[in-house]
């Protein structure tokens, strides 16, 4: 529960964990975009290898990329099917009944699931190797220019630090709860789902009603310590863009290019 | 001693038509002075709290910190910076995900410049004996440790007031017993006005002076030996008297013959051990 929450980042002191999570994000967003342009052998190669490289780089255990695939599987696997099934391309490579298999429909299906596996491993390295609370300062920093058009992005990231910061408490919360209408009686574990979801509603009004009361009392904690919103302000945390930074924008682009020359 | 905190006739209430929650509250606060305001859950308290830093604003009447008005709007938040508040609940204060992001909230809302925001962290964090945890997160640390924090993120700002809202009133005695000597070692020695808020009168004995609230109006104020005195009146109003007072309350009714005055547990044993000697 906490790991989907607060993402399912591994500490570690790789050259990935320290790059800059504004390179970090840009990289990725990018990656995500011109993955779309690979529609041959060799530029999904090059996607995947670019993909494995940070892997290897980030010396993340392999079963943390799986568990941040696992929910996703099955919609791979139900892509590739689709795709083998209904895509008329090609050499007819199997035949049986109304079965029909395609070379073109194999190799589409291929490639399409290998766009949607790269896209998930990029994004879960992404969270794998960036604290939630770096991963919000660099997108405040990186959408800071919309706050000309009046987007709030500082209250946002703001916002999201404070729910970070909030999630351990509500969950100690919640389980002191629990055990508070356990004691009393209350079973959320067994008997009917209809009864399962009786017993949950007085979890659930404890909890709304206290975590008004915390928002009421922490937004007046924090007018007492002088916040005024964006207005004027200092910060402690700072993003240091370093030379590893550059080198990966620079290998980014460098794909980028490749796959608009490479691509069929 | 100049007068720090100056409120004339200041009224308050939540609602328009609404009885007054602050009726006509007049007090002074020196500067340095240790200064507790007692009474029971209701009278106010907070309400009084939160009027002195212009969290809230007075319908009539008027709160002067160090000469500044609270309803000036370009003063405001030089008094926010020059009275800290620490408040009830530990948890619904800390508002950044570490140690050192809370303390440094304060001082990144008023703008200090980083490097000096720096160096005001670690003595802060030194103050309050903090300085091993300031890369913790806050779920894990104790209640007593979070009020630490929320002081440092105050003294950071070198304030010349800390108001502390029943701010040992969640944790155990332990974080209690903390929080007050770290709130004394301040007081004494960098010249903070501490105005402890309270209904635990055992913490009152050692200020300077007390008031006492009751429904929205100072019903009393002077010296805790003074205030204790007044048994009845305290008890009157639903507070629960300390143990020595009572002990010696006790005593005197066997017809101990004890002085009025001594307040402390250590006065009190000291008069009870030379009580068999002086005879
Ligand atoms: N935010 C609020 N809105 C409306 N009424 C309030 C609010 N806060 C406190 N009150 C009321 O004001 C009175 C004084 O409360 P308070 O100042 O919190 O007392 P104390 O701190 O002494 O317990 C109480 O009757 C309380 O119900
Ligand atoms: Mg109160």
């Amino acid at each position: 529960m906490f790991n989907i929450i607060i993402g399912q980042y591994v500490p570690g002191q790789s050259v990935i964990h320290r790059l800059d999570p504004r390179a970090k994000l840009l990289a990725v967003f990018l990656f995500v975009i011109i993955i779309f342009l690979a529609n041959n052998w060799v530029t999904y190669a090059l996607a995947i290898i670019f993909t494995l490289l940070g892997v290897f780089l980030s010396k993340v255990p392999v079963r943390f990329i799986y568990r941040g695939l696992k929910p996703i599987i099955i919609i791979i696997i139900f892509t590739f099917i689709l795709n083998v099934l209904f895509t008329k391309e090609g050499e007819l490579l199997v035949s049986y009944g109304w079965f029909h298999i395609y070379e073109g429909g194999l190799i589409q299906a291929v490639f399409i699931s290998m766009r949607l596996l790269v896209i998930i491993v990029a994004t879960t390295l992404l969270t794998l190797t960036t604290s939630p609370i770096d991963i919000t300062d660099g997108l405040e920093i990186l959408l800071g220019p919309l706050k000309k058009i009046k987007l709030p992005v500082h209250e946002f990231a703001l916002m999201m630090s404070i729910a970070l910061r909030f999630i351990p408490t509500l969950l100690e919360e919640t389980e002191k709860v629990m055990k508070a209408q356990s004691a009393r009686g209350s079973d959320f574990t067994s008997g009917s789902l209809k009864s399962r979801v009786k017993a949950i509603i007085p979890l659930l009004v404890p909890l709304f009603v206290g975590a008004f009361k915390r928002a009421e009392e922490l937004a007046m904690a924090m007018e007492a310590r002088g916040y005024r919103g964006d207005v004027g302000r200092t910060r402690l945390r700072q993003l240091i863009w370093s030379l590893s930074d550059t080198f990966l924008m620079l290998v980014t682009l460098f794909l980028t290019a490749a796959l608009f020359i490479l691509r069929g | 001693m100049g007068k720090i905190i100056e409120v004339n006739d200041l009224c308050f209430r939540y609602y328009e038509h609404d009885p007054w929650t602050i009726d006509s509250v007049s007090l002074f606060v020196n500067e340095g002075e240790w200064l507790s305001i007692i009474g029971h859950n209701g009278s106010g308290k907070s309400t009084l709290a939160k009027c002195l830093n212009g969290l809230l604003l007075p319908e009539e009447g008027s709160v002067k910190i160090g000469g500044l008005d609270t309803r000036d709007e370009l003063a405001i938040w030089d008094i926010r910076r020059q009275v800290g508040m620490v408040f009830q609940n530990p948890d619904n204060q800390f508002v950044g995900t570490t140690v050192k992001d809370d303390v440094a909230f304060g001082m990144e809302n008023h703008g200090i410049p980083r490097n000096d925001m720096i160096v005001r962290l670690d003595e802060a964090l030194k103050l309050v004996q903090m300085e091993e945890y300031a890369a913790e997160e806050p779920h894990r640390l104790s209640g007593g440790q979070k009020q630490r924090v929320a002081i440092a993120g105050i003294i950071a700002l070198s304030p010349s007031i800390i108001i502390l809202d029943e701010a040992t009133s969640m944790l155990d005695p332990q974080g209690r017993q903390e929080i007050i000597e770290t709130m004394r070692y301040l007081n004494k020695e960098n010249n903070i006005t501490v105005l402890s808020i309270t209904h635990d009168l055992e913490e009152a004995i050692y200020s300077d002076r007390m008031i006492v609230m009751n429904q929205g109006k100072v019903l009393r104020e002077g010296l805790p030996s003074e205030i204790f005195k007044e048994a009845k009146m305290l008890e009157d109003i639903g507070l629960d008297l300390p143990f020595t007072v009572k002990m010696r309350q006790a005593l005197s009714k066997l017809g101990v013959p004890l002085s009025e005055n001594a307040l402390l547990q250590e006065e009190l044993v000291e008069e009870l051990w030379t009580l068999q000697s002086k005879i």
